[in-house]
This record gives structure tokens, sequence and C-alpha cells, in this order.
């Protein structure tokens, strides 16, 4: 693990998670959590444990992402609260 | 509202990249033994190869591809797999799953058979992953109505 | 209401980075985790199931039954899916 990098990955991810839950948008909600996703891929891989890295991109980053996607299209895009 | 999509580019493209993600996804599922993979991250690629065919047209290409009656049957199947090689080593008088026992029925020695088990285990994982997947995205696609395809 | 919801998410996250105090570094050797079974399947996951991935040969083989009950659950969530959005109009 490189620290310097650590910390950036880790950064950008409580600012996905915050933004995630922040935002009025649900399709840029989604983008978001594919986004952190993406970003705890990074971090697995850094930690050496590329299986979780593999899982965690084809199904946290990719499919979740298209199924809440296809969930946003039977509701709303804005969220009431 | 979900409506057939007529771009040409998306179509074109997504016709060109089909063959290459699913094919990756195979290696995926053949090459876990040696690299980072396994059934379940190859079953998700391959269901993401149908899920880019559904967004790119509709509901109706995956289905002409794919009909629900055969997406139903392949979840049951992967299962059936992984369970009745578990239930072979079990009539070949080993415990349920362990594999070892399996040279008596294949041509190898025990430390290889186990090797196979494993790769048939990684095919029912993979092949139960792909058809629950795009099977959960078409539901929630049209919300249930897969004929109509479009709902507002 | 709100200040009662933000005091009781800080007091749950303050307790929990406090109780990772507790847990062995990343990677350590010693670690209960990694002193017992791991490094047997490090060094037989080889000579036994002839497969160069330990974490394949964990995942289908020593712990093939675990791999048996995530598939069952995969196969559940996909019929509960079925059976909550499915309607069928056509027949």
């Amino acid at each position: 693990m490189i620290w310097q990098l650590d910390i950036v990955i880790l950064v950008l991810v409580v600012i996905c998670a915050i933004a995630a839950i922040s935002v009025k948008d649900l399709l840029g909600s989604a983008v978001l959590l594919g986004a952190y996703s993406f970003l705890m891929c990074l971090l697995w891989t850094g930690m050496g444990a590329v299986d979780v890295a593999f899982t965690e991109a084809a199904v946290g980053a990719g499919i979740s992402t298209a199924f809440f996607i296809a969930a946003i299209y039977q509701t709303t895009r804005r969220t009431r609260d | 509202m979900i409506k057939r999509n007529e771009d040409i580019i998306i179509q074109t493209v997504t016709r060109l990249l089909t063959p290459f993600v699913q094919l990756f996804a195979l290696y995926v599922i053949a090459h876990g033994h040696y690299s980072p993979g396994g059934g379940f991250q190859g079953g998700c690629i391959l269901a993401a190869s149908f899920i880019l065919m559904a967004v790119a047209n509709d509901v109706a290409f995956v289905k002409r591809r794919l009909p629900e009656r055969l997406t139903t049957a392949l979840i049951s199947a992967g299962v059936l797999i992984y369970a009745g090689i578990g239930l072979a080593c079990l009539m070949l008088g080993a415990n349920f799953l362990d594999y070892g026992i399996l040279h008596r029925v294949l041509p190898v020695d025990a430390v290889k058979a186990r090797a196979l088990a494993t790769l048939g285990v990684e095919i029912g994982v993979g092949i139960t992953v792909m058809a629950v997947m795009v099977s959960i995205f078409l539901n929630l696609l049209s919300a249930g109505r897969h004929e109509e395809g479009a709902v507002e | 209401m709100k200040l009662f919801a933000f005091l009781a998410v800080v007091l749950t996250g303050a307790a929990l980075i406090y109780s990772t105090f507790d847990m062995p570094d990343w990677g350590d050797t010693t670690s209960p985790a990694n002193a017992h079974v791991s490094p047997r399947y490090i060094e037989q996951t080889l000579n036994e199931t002839a497969t160069p991935n330990a974490v394949t040969s964990v995942l289908a083989d020593y712990r093939g039954f675990d791999t048996l009950g995530e598939t069952t659950v995969i196969f559940t969530a996909a019929i509960v899916c079925i059976m909550l959005l499915r309607t069928r109009t056509d027949d």
C-alpha cells in the first residue's frame, strides 16, 4: 500500500458517500454510489485482495448501479426529503 | 418511459462490443484457478453484456435471445449442477462436496479431480448468477411487464 | 430530533473507531486469523487441489458448503423478485 494514494482514495470515498446521501437527484446518487464502489475496489487492490476488488468492480460498480437505474425508471428522479 | 432506442451509434458499438464482453466473462470463469475471478464475477460480467443489450435496444431484444423460460430454467440449473457435484461425491462414498473421490469416475488422479470439480462448481455458480442478474434487471426495468416493455 | 439522530450517529461512529484500535495490524502474520488455518491453506493448496489461486480453492473446495449456501441465497433472491414483480398480462 502507498499511503499517499490511500489517503487520497479514502478522502474521495468519504466525499462520495456524503454526496450520495445529500444529492437531491436519485440518478446522480446512483452514479455516486457506483463511483464509491469503484474507489473501494481501488482500495482492495492496494491491499492485495484482488479477488474482492474484482467482485466489488463487477457487482458494486457494474450490476448494482444498473439495478438502481432500472429502479429509478419506475419512480421520480427527485427525492422529497 | 422506456422505448426502443434507435441511436445507430449506440446500437453498432453495442453489437461490436458484446461478443468481446461475453468472451472475457467466459475467460474469467474458466481461468479462475490461475488468476483472480471465478463463477460469481464471470457470471456478473456475462449478465452485464445482456444488460448492455437491453439498455441499447429494449427488453424484447434480450428476450428474443434469452427467453424467460430459459432464464428461469438456468437459475435452477446452476444450483442443480453445484448440488449435483456434491451429491455425486456422496454417491461414491465420500462426504458431501468432498471432490477427491471423483477420481473414480474421471480419468485423472484425486488431486486433479478436485481442480476439475472446482471448475464444474464455478460453472454452476456462473450460470446461476448470470440468469439471476438478467432476470432481476428485466423485471425491474419493465416493472414485471416484459411484453409491453414500455412503462410510464 | 435531527440533533438526536446526529448525536446517535456520532457516538456510534466513535465507538466503532475506538474498537478498531484493538484489531490486529493490516498484514500481521501473528494475528489469530493468520496463525492457525490460513498458512496450511496457502502451503497445501497446490499439493491438495492443483489450484494455484488459493482464494478459488478456499471458496469452492475447502469452504464449498459456504459457496453452495451463497448460491442458494442468490437463487432465492431471484425467485422472490420474480414472484413479487412479474405480472402476467398476456395469458
